[in-house]
């Protein structure tokens, strides 16, 4: 079958005209010298927690496997400064859970190990190992395991790869800063992914407020080796939100949809963010693991905002003091305003997925009171997963397990856009992450009492 | 310092709409047409509308005190609904007939339903036809506008042909503009329109429900033989379909819905005003399409995103 490229984004149902923000779209990274500390936690991704190979201590180095798991839905963890290890303790992740955490005091020498170098690649199944020793996670914020989504299962045929660079939440401009100053490896990245799973097109998406990401990816696609005889393009998006949500990417550039409960691999599409993406390209050529993050560092707090690259594990207190305030910071959060978690605490580090750190004063921080909902039906026009949110929120709070199923609370993606546009300040997302818990606690009874059924009719 | 962070359920950031916005938005739309009557009925057009809206807000006031509830008049809706009655009752009538219709909108129609988005119809249509069935004297007797022509008439143009009097009918023009006998608001289709465009690009309301409706009228009015243009601009239809079938609580949330529920209160309009006993029917028709919302909004619910097409 012969693809064809859109030469324009299809249709996207809803969506809310968020302010862009992206006052650091046009600065150059900063890299941040190594803390005096780092605290990488043993879970930083969808799936099992690492175990630590290493113990109180002992001197590790950049880059060293320092955690893994031998579950397949996991992602072995590295050290990211050189140093010593002080002990491994509990600690606490943005959502105020705990988890270990193993504590690297840095000696500054950030001292590159031995072990770091370029893995050889000779097949799908060489080039997935080599992904999972990178401790390559979904960087955009998902923190899924890179070659578990890549490890496509036999049956379902995946014939188009897209590369997210929608980066639709206000402020963030760490994908676009790495289309900038990384476009040879973004568009090598897409070449190596393309050719391992044989997959017949390469999408590059941006959303049309980011030209220079644009127009650098485009004149590095002009090279008709590094297009793969132009089967990797680049689609301009329109620049709405929740334009880089999965599923509305993938309506956006195939006018495909994902069923509900289905995967990307369902509508033949694996999406990948742009600088997941990159880091494949530096990790074939280099080796080197996944050991620091670039993020956007903004918010009416912050003096001066940028994009700074820090080592995983660094401490949002660390961060901040490099970059510095200009008030008290009064609300901290992680990730973009729409999606982003409020974190309860500065000890909070940095993880593999972040790609932000908005840091609030005492007049950004505070919400408005919601008042009555008037039915105004902004809610339901704006949703991109054509749900109706108030509906779903009157659900939730009369505890209707029926009716929130009946209603697919479960296809809700909490993008937060219903709650933006709400004129009466509804806590709709709030509402309908607490009726998702219910339908999952009653799916969970559900299964339990079948699994009892099951064994007392085997006991007869 | 690490306790003193604010921790919220994302987003962190909202549209800056809210209900008092929009209810203000509302009001500037109104301020034509109240400009329009004060023009063509004079000083009682004037003082019914400041009656009217204080009643309301007062009324509100009370009601939500004994009720022991939070005060609701700072979203300005209590207002709008003030401003509503006074624009469907003749400018002859007595402000405090005016004022029972006022209550009942208030404080039976929407406070004792659980207050502003809970009611389960307009609170101003069924304040005026509230009116209506108490008083259908005062309620019908028009004064001659201002301007009036000499010769104008004491009937509205609908009531004219309805009971085929022989009193000359205003001009399309004329009734464009206004100068005919009605009710405060709904006479100048200039005014109304002029509001119908700042909700539009205010983005308060959608097209959808107002050209639903104007257009089945018309349609409907064409059907059934009778002159279409007159149809439009007699009457409140105008009045009607821009600001009050399109009261967020009282129609559908989707827009296959609205589309349903205008076509409805298109059609029941000009059957009301060809085969009814009244001379107009834009305040019933709403009123039960209102009524049926909750049916309407349950048989077009969206398709869930990713969802199968419902299989015939």
């Amino acid at each position: 079958m012969e693809l064809n490229f859109p030469s324009t984004p299809f249709k996207t149902h809803g969506g809310a005209a968020v302010p862009h923000r992206k006052n650091t779209a046009q600065k150059q990274s900063v890299s941040m010298p190594a803390p005096s500390q780092v605290v990488i936690p043993m879970s930083m991704h969808v799936g099992a927690p690492c175990v630590p190979l290493v113990k109180t201590g002992d001197l590790v180095t950049v880059g060293q496997k320092i955690a893994e798991s031998p579950a397949f839905v996991s992602a072995p963890i590295h050290a990211t400064v050189s140093g010593k290890v002080n002990g491994i303790k509990k600690v606490m992740l943005p959502g105020g859970n705990y988890t270990d955490a193993i504590i690297i005091d840095s000696d500054g020498e950030m001292t590159v190990s031995p072990d770091v170098k370029p893995p050889v690649v000779n097949s799908l199944q060489d080039f997935l190992s080599a992904l999972k020793e990178s401790g390559l996670v979904g960087l955009g914020g998902a923190g899924f395991p890179a070659h578990v989504k890549l490890n496509v299962p036999k049956d379902k045929k995946v014939d188009t790869l897209i590369i997210n660079c929608a980066e639709c939440e206000p402020y963030l401009t760490p994908d676009n800063r790495e289309a900038v100053e990384n476009t040879a490896s973004v568009v090598e990245g897409a070449g190596i992914v393309k050719k391992w799973l044989g997959l017949e097109r390469c999408i590059i998406a941006i959303e049309n407020n980011k030209p220079d990401a644009i127009a650098a990816i485009k004149k590095e696609l002009e090279d008709k080796e590094k297009s793969q005889n132009d089967t990797i393009r680049v689609l301009p998006l329109r620049a709405t939100y929740p334009q880089g949500a999965e599923k509305v990417l993938i309506k956006a550039c195939t006018d495909r949809e994902v069923g509900m409960g289905k995967l990307p691999a369902d509508a033949g599409c694996i999406v990948m963010n742009i600088t997941s993406c990159a880091f494949v390209a530096d990790y074939m050529r280099t080796g080197m693991p996944l050991v620091k993050k670039r993020l956007t560092v903004d918010g009416s707090a912050i003096k001066e905002p940028m994009n700074v690259v820090v080592p995983i594990g660094t401490k949002i207190s660390d961060v901040i003091a490099f970059v510095g305030t200009k008030a008290e910071p009064r609300k901290i959060l992680m990730g973009g305003p729409m999606m982003g978690m409020a974190v309860p605490s500065m000890e909070v580090p940095i993880l593999k997925q972040n790609n932000g750190l908005l840091c609030f004063d005492e007049k950004d921080a505070h919400m408005l009171e919601p008042t009555a909902c008037i039915r105004c039906g902004r809610c339901v026009m704006g949703c991109p997963m054509n749900l109706m949110p108030a509906r779903l929120e009157t659900f939730s709070k009369a505890k209707d397990v029926d009716q929130l199923i009946e209603f697919d609370v479960m296809n809700c993606m909490e993008c937060g856009t219903c709650a933006f546009n709400c004129p009466a300040h509804r806590p709709l997302v709030q509402a309908i992450r607490l009726g998702k818990g219910l339908v999952r606690a009653k799916q969970a009874a559900d299964k339990a009492k079948a699994q009892k059924a099951k064994e007392a009719e085997g006991n007869k | 310092m690490a306790e003193k962070l604010i921790v919220s359920s994302s987003p962190h950031i909202k549209a800056g709409i809210t209900t008092r916005k929009i209810m203000l938005d509302v009001i500037i739309a109104l301020i034509p047409a109240c400009i329009a009557s004060i023009i063509y009925f004079g000083w009682q057009a004037a003082m019914l509308l400041v009656v009217s809206v204080i009643t309301c807000v007062v009324a509100e006031y009370i009601c939500r005190k004994v009720m022991k509830r939070d005060n609701t008049i700072g979203d300005l809706s209590a207002v709008v609904t003030g401003l509503l009655v006074a624009m469907n009752v003749p400018s002859s009538l007595n402000p405090f007939m005016m004022m029972l219709g006022d209550v009942a909108a208030i404080v039976v129609v929407k406070q004792m339903f659980g207050g502003i988005g809970q009611n389960f119809v307009n609170p101003a249509l069924i304040g005026r036809i509230i009116l209506m069935n108490s008083f259908p004297g005062p309620m019908s007797s028009w004064t001659m506008t201002n301007y009036a022509i000499d010769g104008a008439t004491t009937a509205t143009p609908l009531g004219i042909v309805k009971m085929g009097l022989s009193d000359p009918l205003p001009n399309y023009l004329q009734m464009f503009l206004g100068n005919r006998g009605g009710c405060l608001g709904e006479t100048c289709g200039l005014a109304l329109l002029i509001g119908f465009a700042y909700l539009l690009i205010r983005k308060v309301i959608s097209p959808v429900i107002p050209l639903c409706y104007i257009g089945t009228a018309a349609l409907m009015s064409a059907l059934l033989g009778r002159d279409v243009l007159f149809d439009i601009l007699a009457g409140g239809l105008l009045l009607g379909a821009i600001f009050m079938a399109t009261d967020y609580t009282t129609s559908p949330i989707t827009i296959k819905g609205q589309v349903i529920y205008a076509i409805g209160c298109g059609v029941l309009t000009i059957l009301i005003r060809k085969f009814g006993a009244l001379p107009e029917g834009v305040s019933y028709s709403i009123i039960i399409m209102n009524l049926l919302v909750p049916l309407i909004e349950r048989g077009t619910r969206p398709r869930t995103f990713g969802k199968e097409r419902a299989k015939k």
